[in-house]
């Protein structure tokens, strides 16, 4: 028996050098909110982080924790990563916000990269994407492809970065048929097959025969493809899904970050910063134009190269939904405006929860 | 040949020392397998998820952060389940009573001095206690069952504080993302040792003593533990049932609103759409656990949030995912629950000649 | 307009309804199993995992079916045998089937599910008796409903419901009658899961034709809703099953027709529609003392 334990521990021994032997140059870690199957939020994050891993090989070493609730779990994971000897700590939660800025105060030598907020400090630095570029472009393909000139557009949770998308599709529509409609649904989940399944038969059955969405799960597209009309994927390429009915997709493409920041820590140049960078840096990708004719293909891939040029969506003359004049015509909105937007564009169905 | 309980004439004080250990082994044994099948070493698994989190302060501190709230709700549950009343609702009467315990913070900022942590714990108890007192009446008055209304309540909870937040009680500088302003200094728990727990802990620790005291010494005590073993002896006792109900409710709410207000206070710092990892339902199994005794239910606490702890540990460390580290969790639950019954029963083997016999003799 | 809500709301309601009745079946004979949500997404994903391997959906519905039998096989060991207790032993099978069920389901991440037309019933589907709503559902929507008459007939009609009451209603006096009080409710949660099991089934194949974590997201809770809203009445869960799909569907509808109510009010009239529901059947003493499982929840060890 007292053998027995000595070997046990003398594995343990082993076991832990083991894992402390293989030290690598940098160390990324990552804090997830939902499962890495999700197949939409966290899945391209992760993407994100094995592009680091084939990138540097043996030079980096990347952990990570899902499906890490808001709040204090969030705060000891950010903290037991700092602990481990992480040099770069992504969380990549709007959630994580405060946690974060709280652990990076303690620890000052560890780098902090917290995704989609607005509080950055001397070690933490903020990222995200401009997301509602890609959204302008799908607006486009909408209004040309649709029959009954209605969308139906699924929506999360009314905060700026869903208001500005739902604005920037409709402008995007509003482009080539000034009468198109936006019918909004509000699912209060990012996440629930069966719901977003039943919002899109909704939208569907009054009059939408177009499908778009601001959640995760690829379940409308599938209705989309059922009911024989047309969709667009989110967050990551969803073709396999529907294979007739995905016009395109806006993908998270999180690995060109990634590896830039990474890179830096590498070599001792990182500085904090806040990026928002969208089609032109490839944050933002455009799947396969797909199911459509010549002339649409042509018309998106033209806004998707004025885009990547520096022209911006939210370009005046815009009308809020109330009449009054959110921009003059020419006059771009500063990105303030945009992340911090809380007012519809005029033409869409629906008010603003407030 | 088939197996067969028997009641044992009391409970068995070795079976109940043995029988955790016995459990611990046992998940220990199947978290190896699952870690080997894995692909992963078993022994720097099992190290990593029942040890190490005990080997340094922060994780100590940790684990016994994560804790509190499990106990003080599973405290609170423990009273109510001892006398029959089945509130399974303990979630949303956390987060009803986070929401009353943010009034102060939230609706008069201003409002600092030496009061405002105190009526904010006040007030959280409160709204707890209120809200668990719907199912508690709705039973004494219709006789409607508490499993139900009191689980229906907790989606109802959890929608009213999403409006709040997303709503009337959103922060006017934090851009309209769904958040309560930050609490001021003067509403804030304070941090205790190592700053990885606040004076939450040590509150909850005070509340289970007290609680154990008062359910092994006191008259209270004894007519929660007969009204539940036998409502009818109680009723002859003078003890009214209803009475009970609603005292075991409210209770438990005061203590899962305490709960809520406390960990958006001391953890938290502001109200967010969610603001429980589902606290009120995994206090249930630490209830079960400790088997309904609070200082039971304070190691309950700890073994369930030393599995959090543990899991994120081998998560972090060895690349295993989140599921690997709630089958454990499952498993370390189911070996428990089948080992109590070891306490109580002892395991014989019976074979075919007895059966019959014993059977033709009822 | 009407029919097509109506079909959004069959789809809905049928894995809601499967599962209810399931329980309904357990509750009858005096076992609670929580674990209604941890058997489901189980099914879930073994369905989805057997499909996707044999490319058959009536063999990834059989082994869903088996997989819920087996999780709940796990819960009646623990609390009949071992006399465990049901309330924690219902919330440990649902951490645990959420847990193995995404340690399975890994592989199948971000891959498209099957088209099943071995789903549909040819010859029903084509009876234009059933009108057009009736037309476009799979085998397993009428299957929920050939379930429902079944477990109704079979709970009043037939000896073994006659047994499986008793035992629910006082599991001492059918001891002493000579039947096996454990072994019908062995039977009887077995019967749970597989009704479960096939719940989760219908997520992965038919309603959502994928697998993804946590794909049932808490339906099993509203399945244990609906069997007290039922008051233990077969013919009642489908009213409950299809008026909580009713409602969330519907609520999805009003958004998209403008109505101007805050989404969480809409989205909490399910729960405080059952609350309400709930009052009113059980101020009806007479209602709720005939159809309670008076041994609900209760362990039952022969003394000896």
């Amino acid at each position: 028996m007292k053998s027995l334990l000595k070997t046990t521990v003398a594995a343990f021994a082993l076991a832990t050098l083991g894992t402390a032997a293989n030290a690598a140059d940098v160390k990324a870690c990552f804090v997830y909110v939902g499962p890495v199957g999700d197949f939409g939020w966290t899945y391209q994050h992760d993407q994100g982080r094995l592009a680091v891993e084939e990138k540097f090989g043996d030079k980096v070493e990347t952990a990570y924790l899902e499906s890490v609730p808001e709040g204090p779990d969030a705060e000891r994971a950010i903290e037991r990563f700092a602990r481990e000897g992480c040099n770069v700590i992504f969380t990549t939660s709007f959630g994580y916000m405060n946690p974060t800025i709280k652990v990076a105060k303690k620890f000052p030598d560890v780098k902090f990269e917290h995704a989609t907020g607005y509080k950055t400090a001397d070690n933490v630095a903020t990222y995200n994407s401009k997301f509602h570029q890609g959204r302008y472009i799908i607006g486009q393909i909408a209004a040309k492809q649709s029959k009954t000139g209605t969308a139906g557009y699924i929506a999360s949770f009314p905060i700026p970065e869903v208001v500005a998308g739902i604005n920037a599709f409709l402008l995007g529509a509003q482009s080539v048929n000034p009468d198109f409609k936006v019918k909004v649904v509000w699912v209060n989940t990012w996440f629930d097959p069966g719901k977003e399944a039943d919002a899109a038969k909704a939208l569907i059955d009054q009059g939408a025969d177009i499908i778009t969405q601001h959640t995760d799960s690829t379940a409308p597209l599938q209705v989309a493809q059922e009911r024989g009309v047309h969709g667009f994927g989110q967050a990551s390429d969803m073709i396999n899904f529907a294979k007739d009915a995905q016009y395109t997709a806006i993908i998270d493409d999180w690995a060109p970050y990634y590896i830039e920041r990474v890179q830096e820590v590498l070599d001792g140049n990182w500085h904090t910063h806040s990026s928002w960078e969208g089609l032109a840096e490839g944050h933002v990708v455009m799947a396969p134009y797909t199911n459509l004719p010549a002339d649409v293909v042509e018309m998106a891939q033209a806004t998707e190269a004025k885009i990547k040029d520096g022209w911006e969506p939210f370009t005046g003359p815009i009308t809020k939904q109330d009449g009054s004049v959110a921009a003059e015509d020419g006059v771009r909105l500063d990105d303030g405006a945009i992340l911090g937007m809380n007012w519809y564009v005029q033409g869409i169905d629906d008010k603003l929860p407030e | 040949m088939r197996l067969e309980l028997v009641k044992r004439k009391e409970h068995s004080q070795a079976m109940a020392l043995l029988s955790p250990l016995i459990a611990v082994t046992l998940t220990a044994l199947s978290a190896a397998i699952i870690f080997s099948i894995t692909g992963h070493n078993p022994l720097v698994g099992l190290y990593k998820f029942f040890i190490e989190p005990l080997t340094q302060q922060w994780s100590l501190e940790a684990t016994i952060d994560k804790a509190t709230p499990l106990i003080l709700i599973g405290c609170g549950l423990a009273v109510c389940y001892l006398s029959n009343n089945w509130n399974i609702g303990a979630e949303g009467q956390f987060v009803v009573g986070a929401l009353f315990g943010s009034v102060l913070p939230v609706l008069f900022p201003s409002f600092e001095n030496a009061a405002t942590l105190p009526l904010m714990l006040l007030f959280g108890a409160i709204g707890g206690a209120l809200w668990a007192l719907i199912p508690a009446l709705l039973k004494t008055r219709f006789n409607t069952n508490e499993i139900l209304t009191s689980l229906m309540l907790v989606y109802v909870a959890g929608l009213l504080l999403d409006y709040l937040v997303r709503g009337p009680w959103r922060d006017p500088g934090g851009y309209n993302f769904p958040e309560s302003r930050i609490f001021s200094d003067a509403a804030t728990l304070p941090e205790v040792f190592g700053g990885m727990m606040s004076l939450a802990a040590p509150i909850t620790i005070a509340i289970a003593v007290i609680l154990a005291v008062v359910l092994a010494k006191t008259l209270k005590g004894f007519e929660i533990r007969v009204m539940g073993e036998s409502p009818r002896a109680g009723s002859f006792a003078g003890f009214s049932a209803k009475g009970l109900t609603l005292f075991s409710f409210a209770l438990a709410g005061a203590l899962a609103g305490l709960a809520g207000t406390m960990e958006v206070s001391g953890a938290l710092n502001q109200l967010l759409p969610s603001i429980s990892p589902g606290y009120g339902f995994t206090a249930i199994i630490v209830a079960f656990l400790g088997r309904l005794n609070p200082i039971g239910i304070i190691i309950a606490g700890f073994v369930l949030a030393l599995s959090y702890i543990g899991g994120e540990g081998v998560q972090s460390a060895m690349g295993v995912s989140n599921e690997i580290a709630s089958v454990i969790q499952g498993l370390l639950l189911f070996f428990v629950l089948a080992c109590d019954t070891l306490i109580l029963y002892r395991i014989r083997m019976v074979t075919k000649r007895s059966t019959s016999a014993e059977a033709s003799h009822v | 307009m009407f029919e097509a809500v109506l079909l959004t709301v069959i789809t809905a309601a049928t894995p809601l309804l499967i599962a209810a009745v399931g329980e309904l079946v357990v509750e009858r004979s005096g076992v609670l199993n929580l674990g209604v949500e941890g058997m489901m997404i189980m099914g879930a994903v073994i369905g989805f995992a057997v499909a996707n391997q044999t490319g058959s959906g009536s063999l990834g519905v059989i082994a869903a079916i088996a997989a819920g039998m087996a999780m709940s096989a796990l819960f009646a060991v623990l609390v009949l045998f071992l006399v465990a207790n049901q309330v924690a032993t219902g919330l440990a099978l649902t951490i645990l089937g959420i847990g193995l069920s995404g340690m399975i389901g890994e592989a199948f991440i971000g891959v498209p599910g099957l088209d099943l037309p071995q789903l549909y019933i040819p010859v029903l589907s084509e009876l234009p008796f059933f009108g057009p709503v009736f037309f476009q559902q799979d085998a397993l929507v009428y299957l929920s409903f050939v379930l429902v008459a079944v477990v109704a007939y079979g709970l009043f009609r037939t000896r073994i419901g006659l047994v499986l009451r008793a035992v629910g209603d006082n599991h001492g006096s059918a001891h002493a009658l000579g039947y096996s009080v454990v072994r019908v409710r062995f039977a009887a949660i077995l019967f749970g899961g597989a009704c479960a099991g096939l719940a989760g089934a219908y997520l992965s194949l038919a309603y959502t034709p994928q697998w993804v974590e946590n794909m049932t997201a808490g339906r099993g809770w509203i399945a244990l809703a609906l069997v007290v809203f039922a008051s233990w009445l077969p013919l009642r869960v489908v009213i409950g099953a299809y008026l909580f799909g009713a409602v969330s569907v519907l609520n999805l509808h009003a958004q998209a027709l403008e109505f101007d109510i805050p989404s969480q009010l809409l989205s909490s009239l399910p729960y405080l529609a059952t609350i309400l529901v709930l009052v009113l059947i059980s101020a009806n003493r007479r209602l709720t003392l005939v159809n309670t499982p008076a041994c609900l929840g209760k362990p039952f060890v022969p003394d000896r």
